[in-house]
């Protein structure tokens, strides 16, 4: 003898009720899915699943791959493809041709290699003084201070504001008649020229950069540093290590997967440096703050002597150098985990 | 059948969205003064009388008509008007109004002599019209002058005589420097002009840098160099980014600024009556005392869906009261035949340095160069003045010596001819 069923409470009815219609949509979708695994197999519905990403990627990633592809391999000032005339490598040959790659007034292009030198020793500067600001952020909002909260949200706040207005508030501060230099002259310190100096702007960009983007690089190590078991640190502490060596032995190694995706990120991040330092220095003086993606903009699009093949040409050149990043990542990034499952 | 319905109306619904509605005109304006407020205004009373014809105005900055708009109309977009300074650069893009306009006679007889700026070579199109006709010239802060007890120099100065009154206002008054001229191609021609140079080859394309052009460059590196001219607005961008030096002017912190007279209404707002300023015309070189002519046009874009609403109101813009009303709200010089012959512009300002400048521009357009007067409806004149701009900027930052500096523009003018594929 079975026991009598209880009857549904309202609660359930009315659950039952909202869940109806997901029921019929989920049944309709089941009839075709059904075929489709029968034709594909349960092996191919994977690919099934994936086939509408995939297709968003194709249309969006993919195809503008191509097309700007096709772009560096065709001359003239046309933007239709249709109006353009194949020139093969053309465009590949005028950007390589140098008598002397480390003297860009040798090149015939010689804003793009000015835009290479510039920009290499951006990422070089740039990432190491962000990898070690970001570190020390965040081993210092990882302790036990006063205000903890209102520390954090101080250093991620200027992640939260749009490149331009960086750029901008940036402009006002180091001006000839901006604030830096007012507060300067309020101490008898002659006003200065910051934004016309070719090393103080390289240096000014790099700053603006690290205040912009910091936070943001502190928050995932400060995320690496939170999840280290606290229990690793009493041992040592029992053993009376010193904190030196609990940094290099375990906070070190600990964080090693989120410091590698900082570096990565902050690599990537840098070489694709634009906004901040467009609205700032706009590539000046002269071209000392010409960083590649302002010269492949201003060369497709915002020149006069505008030469969107060119451009497309040097995007390629500087997309293989983002790959060739993204590879060595990916590298160290299976070697550490073969090392730790070893 | 019920399957092709449905997807019929799916596709009419997605055309009804995003097609411009039939009517709907869309100008794209920047502003240099105080002429948006009054197009919209005009625009409003054009629209009161048409009343089935939208006109959308889109108040864009000069960056945007400059550096956006292009690719737009390579792209087959844009908007259906547009008011532009590069305007032979993109002629192709301009819509031929000729059919559409209600008198096409009165549009040559009143708009012919700048038709050319604005037209493919060789075309007898009506491409639109000149909201103004500018010239570049000078202006001098009087009080500094004054306060230095230096003359104004006259009428005929030279360059030079206009840096050393300026360099001794300079160290009298302690400004930061004695005079700035725009970071613009086009600004440099005029006192390249004046040293006799000639942009324009014996094939109609671009001759190398002659003598002229090279003799200012080299006074005006010169002068950057000791502190005469302001090196910030020079130096502050690469490449051929346009900066105006107006902003150290109206701050009274220059003797001696180079612009151009659509700075007027701009000045006049902006100084009211901090200090007394005064157009000064453009300095002499040995060949002449010349400006550059130029102006912002308003013209019709070949991709509008609506040509027939666009020439109704280019017409309705183009009428000689309406032009005359612009320019006596905007304190622009027309560029209407029929206007500047009857003349009595009564200009809309209680600046009396503002009315004085317009009639300086008015006089100083009297002695513009021949080759200055070429360069508006020439196809290359943006090519070599973004070359120029580019190379002279590297070389006030220290990255390029003179020489190297003209052998560059010669060489990036021929590239770009050699793309052109002309």
């Amino acid at each position: 003898m079975t026991a009598p069923t209880p009857s549904p409470t309202l609660t359930e009815r009315l659950g039952s009720l909202l869940m109806a219609p997901v029921h019929l949509l989920m049944r309709a979708i089941d009839i075709p899915l059904r075929a489709v695994q029968k034709a594909a197999g349960i092996g191919g519905m994977a690919t099934v699943f994936l086939a509408p990403n995939m297709l968003i990627f194709g249309i969006f990633v993919l195809l503008p791959l191509v097309i700007n592809f096709v772009y560096s391999m065709t001359g003239g000032t046309a933007f239709f493809l249709t109006e353009r005339q194949f020139v093969g490598a053309d465009q590949y040959a005028r950007l390589f041709q140098c008598a002397n790659y480390l003297d860009p007034m040798s090149c015939q292009e010689d804003a793009f290699w000015t835009a290479v030198g510039n920009t290499f020793w951006f990422v070089v500067l740039q990432v190491s003084l962000m990898i070690l600001t970001a570190l020390i952020t965040a081993l210092i909002l990882n302790r036990d201070l006063a205000a903890r909260s209102f520390w954090r949200a101080v250093f991620f706040f200027p992640v939260l504001l749009s490149p331009v207005v960086v750029g901008l508030i940036w402009k006002w501060i180091l001006q000839r008649q901006g604030l830096l230099n007012f507060g300067l002259y309020q101490f008898g310190v002659e006003p200065y020229t910051w934004l016309t100096d070719r090393n103080w702007t390289f240096v000014a960009t790099i700053g603006v950069s690290l205040w912009a983007h910091m936070g943001f690089y502190a928050l995932i190590l400060l995320a690496g540093l939170q999840a280290i078991p606290k229990d690793l640190y009493e041992a040592a502490e029992m053993d009376g290590t010193k904190p030196a060596r609990v940094f290099w032995r375990i906070t070190l190694p600990l964080l090693m997967p989120n410091l590698l995706v900082v570096v990565v990120l902050a690599l990537i991040r840098a070489v694709q440096i634009f906004d901040e330092v467009y609205v700032l220095t706009g590539g000046g003086p002269g071209t000392s703050t010409l960083y590649l993606t302002q010269y492949i903009y201003e060369t497709g699009f915002a020149s006069a002597l505008r030469n969107p093949g060119l451009a497309a040409a040097a995007s390629i050149l500087m997309g293989l150098v983002l790959v060739v990043l993204t590879l060595i990542q990916l590298g160290i990034g299976q070697r550490g985990e073969k090392k730790g499952k070893r | 059948m019920k399957t092709k319905s449905l997807l019929a109306g799916a596709a009419l619904a997605l055309l009804m969205s995003t097609a411009a509605h039939a009517g709907d005109v869309r100008i794209m304006w920047y502003s240099d003064g105080v002429e948006g407020d009054v197009m919209k205004d005009l625009v409003g009373r054009f629209m009161k009388e048409n009343p089935g014809i939208n006109v959308i105005l889109d108040n864009v900055s000069y960056s945007v008509v400059r550096e956006q708009l292009p690719v737009q109309l390579e792209a087959g977009n844009g908007p259906d008007i547009a008011r532009v300074a590069q305007i032979k650069d993109n002629s192709k893009h301009w819509l031929d109004l000729r059919p559409l306009v209600k008198d096409a006679k009165y549009w040559d007889d009143n708009f012919g002599a700048q038709a050319d700026w604005m037209r493919p070579d060789g075309s007898n199109q009506i491409s639109g019209f000149m909201t103004q006709i500018t010239l570049t010239g000078g202006f001098a802060n009087k009080t500094l002058f004054d306060q230095a007890g230096v003359p104004l120099p006259g009428p005929k100065a030279t360059w030079d005589e206009w840096a050393a009154a300026a360099k001794k206002v300079k160290e009298s008054q302690k400004t930061p420097f004695s005079m700035a001229i725009d970071r613009s191609g086009h600004r440099l021609t005029a006192p390249l002009l004046s040293y006799g140079a000639n942009y324009i080859g014996k094939d109609g394309k671009p001759a190398p840098l002659d003598k002229g052009a090279k003799d200012f460059l080299t006074k005006f590196v010169g002068w950057v160099g000791d502190g005469s001219f302001s090196k910030d607005v020079w130096v502050s961008a690469a490449g051929n980014t346009y900066r105006a030096a107006a902003d150290d002017f109206i701050n009274g912190q220059l003797p001696f600024y180079y612009s151009g007279s659509w700075q007027v209404a701009n000045l006049a707002t902006k100084i009211g009556n901090n200090f007394d300023w005064v157009a000064t015309g453009s300095p002499c070189g040995p060949a002449a005392c010349t400006g550059m002519p130029g102006g912002a046009a308003l013209v019709a874009v070949k991709y509008t869906k609506n040509p027939k609403e666009v020439a109704a109101l280019m017409d309705w813009l183009a009428q000689e009261k309406i032009v005359k009303e612009f320019s006596e709200r905007t304190l622009f010089l027309p560029g209407h035949k029929g206007v500047v012959d009857k003349g009595g512009l009564d200009f809309k300002t209680d600046n009396a340095f503002a009315k004085a400048a317009l009639t300086k521009y008015v006089e100083a357009s009297k002695t513009t160069a021949d080759t200055a007067l070429k360069l508006p409806g020439w196809r290359w004149s943006d090519t070599v003045y973004a070359a120029i701009v580019t190379r002279v900027g590297q070389t006030l930052a220290g990255e390029l010596k003179l020489e190297d500096a003209f052998t560059r523009i010669d060489a990036d003018i021929a590239q770009k001819v050699k793309d052109s594929g002309l």
